[in-house]
């Protein structure tokens, strides 16, 4: 074989060592619009025996389409953690700060009856229903999300990696207490009539996005998905993507090769923020309110726990955590034998995440649907503890 | 910013900032030896301090002790109540590391694996009191009762002390809780470093904190240096949650989150792995979560350890007294 081809087969098994680069381009089109189809069809699921993948057909279900919306969300979430777990190395325990912030931001300039609205509305002799549209608060949502990152990451990211944990674990948390405590964010009340996205019928009830037709906001959250998906993998394997890897797997080997590793663990940072704001924005938006109590540090571990149980460092395994994490509660809710014995699976999901955690963790730290990468790295510590430990 | 209240009764205040301090010591000395031995921070430490709060609230519960009981009975159920406390957050700690940390040693496995299977650890631990037990007994098929202790609510715990005026120095009234809880936090801190710079098992601890190969090279047994730092660690929290409860008298699932952060920075503030260090750093943390809480409104209080910890690692990242149960001084 000539020693080119080989190579560069070689690279592309490296890059991402599955056999799916190796499918023909045209039927990998083909096999991606028919999963694409079948990711829009899910909402209307109907047909047995694959029905029974659907939340709502007990007693006491959830409804499907709300949970699709809420694993697409996680599904997010996900991705932009596993920027700074996966790809940077970077353990973030309060990473649900970010979520906050995206959430908050629409409904501060988004709802006509948040403080920050009502000062501007006064200041400027504004009507009483005046907000900033909701396509504005997007990008809002992003920037302050991207700020509150860098605001973060530039005094911290030169810590250690489990004093970083902390740390971040105790921004989490300054972020949910000054929302509950603050004025200017409505309190532990929090804050009501946030803005749904456009298109906008005459009456709420009207809007294409409206509180009944959920399947619309799984839709508006999938296509988000399927745009980060693409940004993510093309930063994945860009110059900035491979400079994360090199810094995961040896800062100082990193820095001498001349990667500036602050700076990209700060891109890592401020790229993972943004796509939880964006998440967080969305699920704002489709809740109609937000308050502190969705943002406690338990669900920020639970979002550690999607990507490591997943597989950090892959983009596939992250979604499989994010969906097992989320849409597993949620099936088990109505299974008959759990019922009888009065195990509610949503209440008991925290205790089964840290058993996972722990399980994993020591069985097989590279996660589900590991990233071969990782996994090799995972293994050759192993090959020297053995050697340490003869 | 309320000056006024913090300077009319300062010496109030100090005095409750010491006894709230020295729960923190004697928790932030459990973060300070495992780290100091194996450089990792225990993130279980805090729910092995929640669990020796329940272990107080059950033995409360069994002697049938309150504040009305005769005076043998209290001293039987308080000496009863220490001892429970200490063994049961020193097993918990003991399984922690066999089960969790130790294979993971043998992997070889990078710091943030043992975090996140520390988080594990932490989130079984507290779920167990607030889901699994008030499950079991309550709503499982071999229910017993509909009125467990446990659960995700806030539960009251007997305190057989009562609060009193000990004595007064300088205008300062010093009651009999805080007095016995700066007096224990000291004694036990003396005890712990006599152990461990004047024992033969001390000088096992503080070789494999100095260099891990070459203590088993000379023949210390790593592992069991390593149970010993947890057994310690645990007992000290046991001990510690058994202080709380006679100061605080109550207990919840969560209740280590709050505590373990603020160990955990006392532990940070005065060098981690440093033994001093960790009292120093206790006492100083509970005195300065006192007087902001006096300063500013109280619902900021939980907000005072993070923003501590973070100026410490931001501007002193080796704490007060420097990092050092590695070191040939402790």
């Amino acid at each position: 074989m000539n020693p080119l081809t080989k190579l560069r087969e070689l690279r592309i098994a490296e890059r991402t060592g599955d056999a799916w680069e190796r499918v023909p381009l045209l039927a990998r089109g083909g096999l991606a619009m028919v999963l694409l189809a079948l990711l829009i069809y899910l909402p209307f699921l109907n047909i047995l025996p694959f029905a029974h993948i659907r939340t709502d057909l007990g007693d006491g279900g959830a409804g499907w389409s709300g949970v699709l919306f809420i694993v697409a969300i996680y599904v997010i979430i996900a991705m932009g953690l596993n920027i700074v777990v996966g790809f940077a190395g970077l353990l973030d325990l309060g990473y649900v700060g970010f979520f906050a912030i995206g959430a908050y931001s629409v409904a501060l300039f988004g709802s006509p009856n948040s403080p920050v609205v009502e000062m501007i509305q006064n200041k400027y002799d504004l009507s009483e229903d005046w907000a900033v549209a909701w396509v504005a608060c997007l990008p809002i949502a992003v920037v302050l999300t991207v700020v509150s990152g860098v605001i973060l990451g530039a005094p911290t990211l030169r810590l250690r990696g489990d004093y970083l944990a902390i740390v971040t674990m105790g921004f989490g948390e300054i972020v949910r207490i000054t929302a509950k405590n603050s004025e200017w964010t409505g309190g532990a009340q929090g804050i009501t009539n946030v803005p749904h996205p456009p298109p906008h019928g005459a009456q709420p009830q009207n809007d294409f996005f409206n509180v009944l037709d959920i399947y619309r906001w799984y839709w508006l959250a999938l296509a988000c998905l399927i745009l980060l998906v693409f940004l993510v993998t093309r930063l994945q394997h860009s110059r900035v993507g491979r400079a994360w890897l090199a810094i995961r797997e040896d800062e100082d080997a990193a820095a001498i090769m001349g990667v500036p590793a602050f700076k990209f663990k700060l891109w890592a940072f401020a790229m993972g923020a943004a796509l939880g704001g964006i998440s967080g924005a969305l699920f704002a938006s489709r809740q109609g309110f937000v308050n502190p109590d969705s943002f406690t540090l338990q669900i920020s571990f639970l979002f550690v726990a999607m990507v490591v149980i997943g597989g950090s460092g892959n983009l596939v395994g992250v979604a499989v955590g994010a969906i097992l994490l989320t849409y597993m509660p949620e099936r088990l809710r109505t299974v008959e034998f759990l019922e009888s014995w009065a195990i509610n699976p949503v209440e008991w999901r925290t205790f089964v995440f840290g058993l996972l955690l722990v399980v994993i963790m020591v069985n097989r730290p590279q996660g589900l649907v590991p990233s071969r990468r990782r996994a090799r790295e995972l293994a050759d510590r192993k090959k020297e503890a053995e050697v340490l430990n003869v | 910013m309320d000056f006024d209240a913090l300077f009319n009764s300062l010496g109030e205040h100090t005095v409750n900032g010491l006894s709230r301090g020295a729960v923190y010591a004697l928790v932030a000395l459990g973060y300070t030896l495992v780290y100091g031995v194996l450089r990792l921070i225990n993130f279980a430490h805090s729910e092995v301090f929640m669990v020796g709060t329940w272990t107080v609230m059950g033995i409360y519960t069994w002697l049938g002790v309150t504040q009305q009981s005769s005076a043998g009975l209290i001293a039987v159920g308080l000496l009863l109540a220490l001892l429970a406390a200490a063994i049961a957050s020193a097993a918990v700690a003991l399984t922690v590391e066999r089960v969790a940390y130790r294979p993971l040693r043998r992997k070889n496995a990078p710091p943030l694996i043992f975090l996140i299977t520390a988080i594990g650890c932490s989130l079984i631990l507290s779920e167990t009191f607030g889901q699994v037990l008030p499950w079991f007994f309550e709503e499982s098929p071999w229910a017993t009762t509909n009125d467990s202790p446990f659960g995700r609510a806030l539960q009251n715990i007997e305190q057989p002390i009562d609060s009193a005026v000990l004595f007064t120095i300088g205008g300062t009234e010093i009651r009999n809780i805080q007095f016995i809880l700066i007096v224990s936090a000291l004694v036990m801190m003396v005890a712990l470093d006599v152990f461990v710079n004047k024992t033969r098992a001390g000088r096992g601890v503080r070789a494999v904190a100095q260099d891990p190969d070459t203590a088993a090279l000379m023949g210390v047994n790593k592992d069991r240096v390593i149970m010993l730092i947890f057994v310690l660690g645990g007992a000290m929290a046991g001990v510690a949650a058994f202080l709380y409860e006679l100061r605080y008298g109550f207990t919840k699932f969560d209740i280590g989150f709050q505590i373990g952060v603020s160990a955990f920075t006392a532990a940070v503030l005065g060098g981690i792995g440093n033994l001093r260090g960790a009292l120093v750093g206790g006492l100083l943390l509970g005195v300065v979560e006192v007087y902001s809480s006096i300063l500013w409104e109280s619902k900021w209080a939980d907000l005072v350890a993070f923003v501590v910890l973070v100026l410490v690692l931001m501007f002193r990242p080796t704490g007060l007294l420097g990092e050092s149960l590695g070191k040939a001084r402790v």
